[in-house]
């Protein structure tokens, strides 16, 4: 029975991403070749983002570092596609190559941060992951032979494929790959939610010692959620390089990290559909603040101190606000909308929606002590 | 007759939403002191709780001194002259019993009454004197016990509300500990309301007596009566 | 050995900065068991007040008291506005809401002054006094020191002297029995945060100046070695945070003096990994073994 009811949600995951992937191909045919690209950034942020809800809202680990980590994906990514392009490689292995470079290598710099903070609690693993954030500058600059300093690396990048015709925009392309990487990793970390390891993970966040207690290795479980989500902003930040055809670290700034984590928070801390909200803020966000500090700035020196820092402000003030006022963010709020309209009414429990995306903790466990 | 100082009439309250308290009566005469008695889960606590705010009251009247007591921030109370020692005694053991003295008279205007009720405190509870400066954690349980009341006292309270002072005591330094606090209140008129599970204990001292079991009071007598009522003790306090 | 004399007396200086500015950490760790993650930003803000306080007046010491103020006003209203409204159940809940109030601040500041370093004066040299043939400190090292030191010792004697110092740390170990004492629990938050804020703004008018001067993100950098000291130092502990502060300017003065390149960040990190592996509760810091 339960193998049945996980296999459906596997179809079922399976369809949607197909239904979405077919979607977005056609989508891609009526976008105009910079909002193609603007698609491909969101789906670059998406697969760092969806990673990162998913450590804070089902591990309870907070990282300020995944800015960093997707720095470090995008590196592994302009490294390998260097020595790739020395040694005469072409073809999609140029592509993908790359890519899996960027997710391996930060998988593993994510398991050795996870290591160290799998024993952390409290503000212990936000510190470490924010010192991440200033030691990958730094980094770059102390290499700056191999990394190229604050000018940073370019990253070879073919066009597309001769077989989509001549005209074909490198733009929608680039939308293509991004998607379809963002795809596969919603489809993975939705099934992940899911599985097993998805209920110790929760089991873990909610309470280790029960959790130790039923037989769950508590650090082990940790380090993995580390690992999985330093594995997607590796590839999200990889996606990055390769649709900028270049990377520095001016790109993974301290706010670069601050504006992940509050895609997360304004999507629903938790949940994977939101996630695709705060990627889809992160993109236009800075769209609209820079049109609205052209029409604000009366002056062109204003309108330039306008630009960027009043994006700055609006993510702040969101940030507070969500956090104070709709701590379950714009998927919470859409679910519990959908939950108050009518429905037909169905036989029996849905097996799918009600689990779909559930960040509800204990709350305030103080009315449960008992009277001495 | 004069009209009791601390007075409860159909007290219900309980943890968000659900009563642990029902219905509970209870006077408590100045200068005398009231012990209520019951087993493990009888609400003793959660009444203490209740008549300091800190749990939810959601029937019924508390009057202190003539005037409503619920609605009266935590903090506020001492002022008003309740001071209370909680379950476990409370004493920050991160600060020194000289300090964790002071605590108690800190909100004091007149700070040289405080620092005479201090040199009483001290007079009173003599083990206290050469552990002046000592860290709480460092102190017995007999020596927490007495600096937890001690630090009740300086502020001059009127009634003293008293959480299970046996707890974990030897029934030696309890009874010392009960028999200064009586001998305390003869001399001062001080009004303590007592919670307690070692009935044997709290009778010796009390002038009157409660039995809680469930959240309601099932007996109220003087503590001589309750004391001495063998089928009750069997009844509701399980020896 | 000269130059080991010299790096180690610099050390001690910059690290009297992190040290207080770790200190700032620690009152308000120890007050509401929550990192204030936007220090470094409430006291780059003060930075700015000082650099424009010293600009209209000509004084830097009316610049340094308005810092002092700001940061006082600044970090009391964060706490009275803003961190009181959070739901504190949950412990990220407060440090979204500081990482929010760092965009904000960071904003406002680029909006009102530009992203341009604005460079600010010290009121001593800054060139080291000799003894013999051997540069030790410069007169500002000198002012640096005393100050913290001052400081720090101003606020042992008013926590452990003072009537309102005692009511703080009754607040701040043991809230519930404080209430039942008759102390304001939340006044005596809002107070810590505003300590906090005065002494993070003197940490920072203290560093800033030394080097490129008042930015937006000026302090990002010291808010992170102050968040490393106050954690290897444990960030329960006063002293702790002291001593981590002073390490940690040791360890950065060695590391760019002897290998003269930009690789003091990773060195920290290295230290940071360090001790949460090895003693997470930090050198001096202690789990609060409470009685039941």
């Amino acid at each position: 029975m339960l193998d049945r009811l996980s296999h459906h949600t596997l179809l079922r995951h399976l369809l949607l991403t197909l239904v979405a992937g077919a979607a977005l191909v056609a989508l891609t045919y009526g976008l105009s070749p910079y909002r193609s690209y603007q698609l491909a950034t969101g789906a670059a942020y998406l697969c760092a983002t969806a990673g990162l809800t998913l450590l804070v809202g089902l591990s309870g680990q907070l990282s300020l570092g995944h800015g960093a980590l997707m720095a470090v994906g995008a590196y592994a990514c302009a490294l390998t596609s260097a020595e790739l392009g020395d040694a005469g490689t072409t073809g999609p292995l140029l592509l993908l190559l790359p890519l899996a470079a960027a997710v391996v290598v930060t998988a593993a710099v994510g398991g050795v941060v996870g290591l160290a903070g799998a024993r952390l609690h409290g503000p212990y693993l936000p510190e470490l992951t924010l010192t991440l954030t200033i030691v990958v500058p730094s980094i770059t600059t102390t290499f700056a032979d191999r990394l190229g300093g604050d000018q940073g690396l370019s990253v070879l990048v073919e066009p597309a494929p001769a077989g989509l015709g001549a005209t074909f925009p490198l733009e929608r392309w680039q939308a293509w790959i991004a998607c379809g990487a963002a795809l596969l990793t919603m489809f993975l970390l939705a099934n992940l939610v899911h599985s097993r390891f998805g209920r110790e993970v929760r089991a873990v966040r909610d309470d280790e010692v029960a959790a130790r207690l039923a037989g769950i290795d508590v650090a082990r479980t940790k380090v993995l959620v580390f690992v999985v989500s330093a594995a997607t902003a590796g590839l999200g930040g990889g996606l990055l390089a390769v649709l900028t055809q270049a990377v520095s670290p001016g790109g993974f700034s301290l706010a670069f990290s601050l504006f992940l984590l509050m895609a997360v928070v304004i999507g629903g801390i938790g949940r994977l559909a939101g996630a695709v909200w705060g990627a889809l803020l992160l993109v236009v966000l800075p769209d609209l603040t820079t049109s609205l500090a052209d029409r604000v700035g009366s002056s062109p020196a204003l309108a330039e101190r306008l630009d960027g820092n009043l994006s700055l402000l609006v993510f702040g003030v969101v940030l507070i606000v969500v956090t104070i006022a709709f701590p379950q963010g714009i998927q919470g709020l859409l679910s519990s909308a959908a939950a108050r309209l009518p429905r037909p009414s169905r036989p029996g429990p849905s097996p799918s929606s009600p689990t779909r995306s559930s960040p509800s903790r204990p709350t305030s466990t103080s009315s449960e002590s008992i009277d001495v | 007759m004069t009209a009791p100082l601390l007075q409860v009439r159909g007290l219900t309250a309980g943890y968000g939403g659900a009563p642990v308290l029902h219905d509970v009566e209870l006077d408590v005469p100045a200068g005398s002191i009231v012990a209520v008695v019951g087993a493990n889960g009888a609400g003793k606590t959660s009444l203490l709780r209740a008549l300091c705010g800190t749990i939810g009251v959601t029937a019924g009247s508390i009057t202190w001194d003539g005037s409503e007591l619920s609605g009266t921030r935590t903090e506020d109370l001492v002022r008003r002259g309740i001071a209370h020692v909680p379950e476990g005694r409370g004493v920050i053991t991160e600060l020194t019993v000289e300090e964790n003295l002071r605590l108690g008279h800190v909100w004091r205007k007149d700070k040289a009454d405080g620092r005479r009720a201090t040199d009483e405190v001290y007079a009173m509870f003599e083990p206290l004197v050469r552990r002046r400066g000592s860290a709480g954690h460092q102190l017995s349980g007999g020596e927490r016990q007495m600096l937890a009341i001690g630090r009740a006292l300086v502020a001059r309270p009127r009634l003293l509300l008293l959480d299970e002072p046996s707890l974990g005591l030897a029934p030696k330094v309890t009874a010392q500990i009960m028999a200064l606090l009586r001998r305390r209140c003869d001399e001062t008129g001080l009004t303590v309301l007592l919670v307690e599970q070692n009935v044997r204990s709290a009778m010796s001292i009390a002038d009157h007596g409660v039995v809680l079991s469930l959240g309601r009071v099932v007996a109220s007598d003087t503590a001589e009566r309750i004391g001495a009522d063998d089928d009750l003790r069997h009844a509701y306090l399980g020896f | 050995m000269d130059r080991f004399l010299f790096l180690t007396v610099d050390g001690l200086a910059r690290g009297a900065t992190f040290a207080a500015f770790a200190l700032a950490l620690v009152l308000i760790w120890r007050g509401a068991r929550l990192v204030n993650f936007s220090q470094g930003a409430m006291a780059a803000a003060t930075t700015y007040v000082a650099y424009s306080v010293t600009t209209a007046s000509g004084s830097y010491w009316l610049g340094l008291v308005a810092a002092v103020v700001a940061g006082l006003v600044i970090g009391a209203g964060t706490e009275r506005l803003l961190m009181r409204h959070v739901d504190a159940s949950q412990p990220l809940n407060t440090v979204i809401v500081a990482l929010g109030l760092v965009l904000v601040i960071q904003a406002v500041l680029g909006i009102l002054y530009g992203s341009e370093y604005r460079p600010m004066d010290v009121p001593f040299s800054r060139t080291p006094l000799s003894i013999g043939d051997q540069p030790l400190l410069s007169p500002y090292d000198l002012f640096v020191l005393g100050t913290v030191v001052a400081v720090m010792a101003a606020l042992g004697w008013a926590f452990t002297r003072t009537d309102l110092g005692l009511t703080m740390r009754a607040a701040a170990f043991a809230p519930d029995m404080a209430r039942l004492l008759g102390v304001d629990v939340r006044r005596m938050l809002t107070l810590s945060w505003g300590v906090a804020g005065a002494v993070g703004a003197l940490a920072a008018l203290l560093i800033v100046p030394t080097e490129l001067g008042a930015h937006p993100h000026a302090t990002d950098l010291v808010f992170v070695y102050a968040f490393t000291a106050a954690v290897v130092g444990g960030l329960d502990s006063p002293v702790g945070a002291v001593v981590g502060g002073l390490g940690v300017g040791l360890v950065l003065s060695y590391v760019s003096g002897y290998s003269g390149s930009d690789i003091s960040a990773v060195v920290i990190l290295g230290v940071l990994v360090a001790v949460l592996l090895l003693k997470p509760s930090g050198l001096l810091g202690h789990t609060s073994a409470r009685v039941v």
